[in-house]
């Protein structure tokens, strides 16, 4: 049995469709069979964050409906073999989901898959509250902003309270990724620390993922930066979560800004 | 020229009260019970004079035209019905006192929500409660307890409508943090809080409220009209404290209170947060 993991955050572009992408192609590129399902209905993006978007015929609404079978609607990954994508379908509304529907295809995933990766819409209502529904743990998306770290508390609220797991008395695993972290504002104290963010949640941290060109890059040219640009500090520090992710512990290094040539003498790489 | 006078920039209080009402039970046949309440007052002349007075027609369901004649009578004996309880029924007819929903029983104990009471009356007359107590819990709040023992888990109110704790009485322990959106509504005592209650949560209590963690979001003590309650909190960051109506903003607590272990409460006619040393 696979695990079902939701990426969710509460407030929108903050990255969550970004690290569904890598953390999936990440874990993918480990050799297990991941799924990655786009909720975001009538919004999707994930196709393109994949590269996959001129090779979408069916999607998650076909399937839920009876109109495609699952094996139709999956979409391979042309670089690493056990990706696969289920993409959101982009003319319909969230409407379009039903609980009973989105139960059968998660439960169908996760007997063929090891991983699959729902991708939360942005909000609190239907859609994201859906993505979550059949999760076993949950990635919460955070910038280190005070806006998003209220509304992933928000979010954190939910999943202890409408997810499968949590009515049946259940704990559901959640993990925090803080993206968009940008050292050099962190030092001036322009953004919340890693500790106040750690602080207010109250959930343990999966990574810290540094602001970064690279990132926006690679979602442009339609591939996920763990895949495109491995060695660079973003995709290290999502390939790192994704370890993390698996049960595997190591220690998070906050990101810190080159200080110049002492930092150099003392050895301290930039991250 | 004329110029607006321009607009009192006064806070408007809002504040919920507690009154004791009595409430009669008619049981048929309507002239027999009649007979026995003329006795009553017979024994007691103007008991009723000025009481608030409910009449609870759950058990004789009469209709409307029966409860206009009804509400006449009992009029003629100096009975004025303040309102009337009747499941199933928002409004009757407007020339009817209005429709009262959510009751709660005066004891000795304080005050019971219906289910409640019938549970403990079951329990003093030596038999079982009707429903099992899981079933009551899931119509109050979903999911099982983790916050506090074999108790309705108000934690668990990821939504927002707010989740108002079942139990008969004393203190609502809740061990996990509170999070953005939950509305904790303890109408029974004191809320402990061990964790922290973020920003955009809500605590609602009848009595004192202890925080062991940072408290971001509102906090209300002594919500039902109890001007002794207090807040506590090891760390104040508040959006908004209040006790008994009387209410701070956060802004108002910038600089000595903000990120101290505090306490609040009313001195006379305000609200006063002072540190904890």
């Amino acid at each position: 049995m696979g695990k079902v993991v939701v990426v969710t955050s509460g407030k929108g572009g903050v990255g969550k469709t970004t690290s569904t992408a890598a953390l999936g192609a990440a874990v993918a590129k480990t050799g297990k069979k991941v799924a990655l399902v786009d909720f975001d209905v009538g919004l999707r993006n994930l196709d393109l964050i994949m590269g996959a978007e001129r090779r979408v015929v069916f999607d998650l609404v076909n399937v839920i409906q009876g109109t495609a079978k699952l094996s139709q609607a999956l979409i391979r990954d042309k670089r690493v073999e056990t990706l696969f994508l289920l993409p959101a379908s982009q003319t319909r509304d969230k409407d379009a989901l039903t609980e009973e529907g989105v139960g059968e295809v998660i439960d169908k995933l996760r007997s063929v898959f090891d991983y699959v990766f729902c991708d939360s819409p942005a909000g609190i209502e239907r859609g994201a509250q859906l993505a979550m529904r059949f999760a076993d743990e949950a990635v919460i998306v955070t910038n280190p902003e005070v806006s998003s770290v209220r509304d992933s508390d928000r979010i954190i609220g939910l999943l202890d309270a409408r997810t499968m797991k949590a009515e049946q008395g259940e704990h559901i695993a959640k993990h925090v990724l803080v993206t968009r972290y940008d050292a050099a504002r962190a030092a001036r104290g322009e953004m919340l620390s890693i500790d106040d963010v750690l602080e207010i949640l109250s959930v343990p941290l999966l990574g810290i993922i540094p602001e970064s060109q690279d990132v926006l890059r690679a979602s442009n040219l339609g591939s996920p930066v763990t895949l495109s640009e491995p060695l660079n500090s973003a995709a290290r520090a999502y390939l790192d979560a994704a370890r993390r992710l698996e049960g595997e512990e190591l220690p998070v290094i906050v990101p810190f800004e080159r200080k110049g040539f002492l930092d150099r003498l003392l050895g301290r790489r930039a991250a | 020229m004329t110029f607006a006078a321009p607009l009192e920039a006064k806070s408007i209080r809002f504040r919920a009260r507690s009154f004791v009402a009595f409430t009669l039970t008619p049981e048929a046949p309507l002239d027999v019970w009649l007979e026995g309440l003329d006795h009553w007052i017979g024994n007691s002349p103007g008991y009723f004079a000025g009481r608030p007075v409910v009449l609870d027609l759950n058990t004789l369901k009469p209709d409307v035209a029966a409860i206009e004649s009804l509400v006449g009578v009992l009029g003629h004996r100096g009975i004025r019905i303040y309102a009337i309880e009747l499941d199933g029924h928002t409004a009757l007819a407007p020339n009817l006192p209005p429709v009262l929903v959510g009751a709660k029983e005066a004891t000795t104990d304080g005050l019971l929500p219906r289910e409640a009471r019938a549970e403990v009356l079951d329990r003093a007359e030596g038999r079982a409660p009707e429903q099992p107590a899981e079933a009551r819990a899931g119509t109050g709040s979903a999911g099982k307890d983790q916050a506090s023992d074999g108790k309705v888990d108000a934690s668990k109110a990821g939504d927002s409508e707010p989740q108002i704790a079942q139990e008969a009485s004393g203190t609502l322990m809740i061990k996990a943090p509170i999070r953005s959106g939950q509305a904790i509504v303890h109408p029974h005592g004191d809320v402990i809080v061990l964790g922290s209650v973020a920003s955009g949560s809500e605590i609602i209590a009848a009595g004192s409220i202890h925080v062991y963690g940072t408290l971001r979001g509102r906090a209300s003590a002594g919500a039902l009209g109890n001007r002794g309650a207090r807040i506590f909190c090891r760390k104040n960051e508040a959006e908004l404290l209040a006790v008994d109506g009387w209410y701070v903003t956060a802004e108002e607590m910038e600089g000595v209170s903000r990120g101290k272990p505090v306490q609040a409460f009313l001195d006379g006619e305000s609200l006063r947060v002072s540190t904890l040393s």
